[in-house]
């Protein structure tokens, strides 16, 4: 007995090595048309630039004079201690803050050239375009996984070509589509935390925004799922603008390509410290104050 | 033996309380010598229970009898209600009450004879009726007052309290007032008819039911319509989209729980519906029956047959109510009851766990045995 496999030679005693393998005659698939959004907001990332950008509750003045482009396409991280601004920023960004009774604002928003919050803009159609994803995730509990994604279809007037295909492709985005393909018809909220959270973000693309907005959006999940939605994250640059706020020093200096420092004294409204790429902000920082939050000695 | 000191207590004290009243004096009725008696023995077994065990003890023990007579106390009128109604309404109920009326009944015949179907079917249109009208308005003024900002939320749910806390005849009467009196000759549609008695249960069931649903839609967590709202969504779209949906259960929940209340209301259908002996299954003309309105006429009648045919009537409204009842507790479980049977679901482990053969059963522990065996 020897251990070396010969192959026996084949009908027409040819080396099979060397053999012409006839083609299989494979199913032709109907090629795949990628799913066209009707009604949906302008394709393609866009420019978010504040221009002294002010927010108030009530009396109080949380935010004063933001100046800060965020790039088409790019990741911006805003970091900065508890209770600066960062979150009140970002909801400006998609006109949530003025949700929040006896909120109020001041400055200009611009996407691309429109200032967002100009006399013939309507919130919804904003919201369409900047998506927003929340810190603790918020699946629609009554809708299947496949509801959830087109979640945004059936509350906006938003068509879309072929929903199955924008489904999977929404969810291959937000790399959950694996997890959940079989079970497309299970209520959104049997996930696992960190899988409901990709779920949010794959609701959040499905409509296609120019501009994402993130709130934190790791702090409630484990190092696993945070990974996971890092990676998605890297995934979507160049696709969509995408801003996060996060308290996790390593994670913008991971995923963001443009940093803001953020920082409020006590009773007194939050303010930009400094920004500029994310290797110069975490290495060599005009601000003493940012060379101490991002190596950690305070905040 | 808890139970034995417990049962010495009591047996001691019932005997001494005999000794006492029926001996010694002339007695105090039935009622002073169960309450002395029911005194006594507290004493008694928290003396006993301090001398067994402890004094700890003996307060627990002491609460714990006295947390269980008031649960007994309070259970027993209940439990005496429903045991009532069922001794008295079961001999006169036949499955002749569901199919027949009262056509032709006498008072000298049996209470057997005839039935109450025109009073179940009065009240279940009128209360369908009822709810078809308070239903919406309900639920429009539960999303008003959690899903709107308005300044007119303060006084619509003042008016809204205020409505639920309203006797239920002066609706009947409000009614009657407003519609009946000056209407009536114009049209029958404004006289005694089953469908014044839905408005004047709407005016009761709309505040049982908006403060319902209010209290269902405050159970949304608010991050589900900021996420709506981020997706770029109207807020009335995602009132109707996320918010409803979500509460579903919960507002079948209260629709069943306003109907259940609504079909025993006996004084809004007084001045409304009339009452009818006979079957009427318009609700927009003439006089109509309802099953409250069908008990009260009979329990009021001098003869036992009669008396015993309202009794049935109460059994089967009673029935009817419980079985509301019924339904919207399992509607309201739902949710949770689907999340239980997936996880009743077999699962198969992923690999089979090896399990430690005779011979190598804890290895450490044969080799530590030998070295202490010799010492």
């Amino acid at each position: 007995m020897t251990d070396i496999y010969i192959a026996p030679p084949d009908r027409n005693g040819q080396d099979p090595a060397t053999a012409q393998v006839p083609a299989v005659p494979t199913p032709e698939r109907p090629p795949k048309q990628p799913p066209v959004l009707i009604g949906g907001p302008p394709p393609g990332a866009a420019t978010l630039e504040a221009k002294d950008a002010c927010a108030w509750f009530g009396d109080h003045l949380v935010l004063e004079g933001v100046d800060l482009v965020m790039p088409a396409g790019e990741v911006t991280a805003l970091i900065g201690p508890s209770g600066c601004g960062k979150s009140t920023f970002l909801r400006l960004l998609n006109r949530m803050h003025e949700l929040v009774p006896g909120a109020a604002m001041d400055g200009q928003i611009l996407l691309d050239t429109d200032d967002i919050y100009g006399a013939a803009m309507r919130p919804q159609q904003i919201r369409a375009r900047i998506g927003m994803v929340f810190q603790k995730p918020n699946p629609f509990p009554a809708m299947s996984i496949k509801d959830n994604v087109l979640a945004g279809l059936k509350l906006t007037r938003i068509k879309c070509t072929d929903k199955d295909a924008l489904v999977e492709q929404s969810l291959m985005r937000a790399s959950l589509w694996k997890e959940v393909k079989d079970r497309l018809d299970q209520p959104g909220g049997g996930l696992s935390g960190g899988q409901q959270q990709r779920l949010c973000i794959a609701r959040s693309l499905a409509v296609a925004p120019n501009v994402l907005l993130m709130d934190e959006p790791c702090s409630a999940l484990d190092p696993t799922s945070t990974r996971r939605v890092e990676e998605t994250i890297d995934e979507l640059r160049g696709q969509v603008t995408i801003v996060i706020v996060t308290h996790n020093m390593q994670q913008a200096h991971r995923v963001s390509d443009r940093c803001a420092f953020f920082l409020a004294e006590e009773n007194e409204p939050g303010y930009v410290v400094e920004q500029g790429d994310t290797a110069k902000m975490f290495e060599d920082p005009d601000d003493p104050r940012t060379l101490d939050y991002v190596q950690g000695r305070f905040g | 033996m808890d139970w034995i000191t417990a049962g010495a207590a009591a047996a001691s004290s019932i005997a001494l309380c005999w000794l006492i009243f029926s001996v010694f004096t002339n007695g105090i009725g039935w009622f002073g010598f169960w309450l002395v008696a029911y005194v006594v023995f507290l004493g008694i077994y928290f003396v006993a229970t301090l001398d067994r065990i402890g004094r700890l003890a003996a307060v627990d023990r002491l609460m714990t009898v006295a947390a269980w007579s008031a649960m007994v106390i309070v259970a027993v009128p209940l439990v005496w209600l429903v045991l009532y109604v069922l001794v008295k309404g079961l001999p006169a109920l036949r499955l002749g009450f569901f199919v027949h009326t009262q056509k032709g009944v006498t008072p000298s015949q049996p209470a057997t004879a005839g039935g109450g179907l025109h009073a179940i079917v009065g009240t279940l249109e009128q209360v369908g009726i009822a709810l078809v009208i308070s239903l919406p308005l309900g639920a429009m003024t539960a999303i008003f007052l959690n899903e709107t900002r308005s300044r007119l939320r303060r006084p619509v749910r003042i008016f809204v309290d205020a409505m639920s806390g309203m006797p239920s005849v002066v609706s009947g009467l409000f009614i009657y007032a407003t519609l009946i009196i000056p209407l009536a000759k114009d049209s029958s549609l404004f006289g005694y008819n089953g469908f014044m008695a839905s408005l004047a249960l709407s005016v009761t069931m709309m505040p049982t039911i908006c403060r319902a649903i209010e209290v269902v839609l405050r159970l949304v967590p608010g991050g589900l319509r900021e996420a709506g709202l981020a997706l770029g969504s109207s807020r009335a779209k995602v009132v109707w989209s996320v918010v409803l949906p979500t509460a579903s259960s919960g507002v079948a929940t209260a629709a069943i729980l306003g109907i259940a209340r609504e079909a025993g209301e006996t004084a809004p259908l007084l001045f409304t519906a009339f009452g009818y002996n006979l079957m009427n299954a318009n609700p927009f003309s003439g006089p109509q029956e309802s099953l409250p309105l069908f008990i009260y006429r009979f329990i009021r009648e001098p003869l036992a047959s009669s008396i015993a045919r309202g009794f049935a009537g109460a059994l089967v409204l009673m029935v009817l109510i419980l079985v509301l009842f019924a339904i919207a507790r399992i509607i309201g479980r739902d949710r949770s009851k689907a999340r239980s049977k997936r996880r009743w679901m077999p699962t198969v482990p992923s690999r089979p766990r090896p399990r430690p053969g005779p011979g190598t059963e804890r290895p450490s522990a044969q080799l530590a045995l030998p070295s202490q065996e010799p010492q």
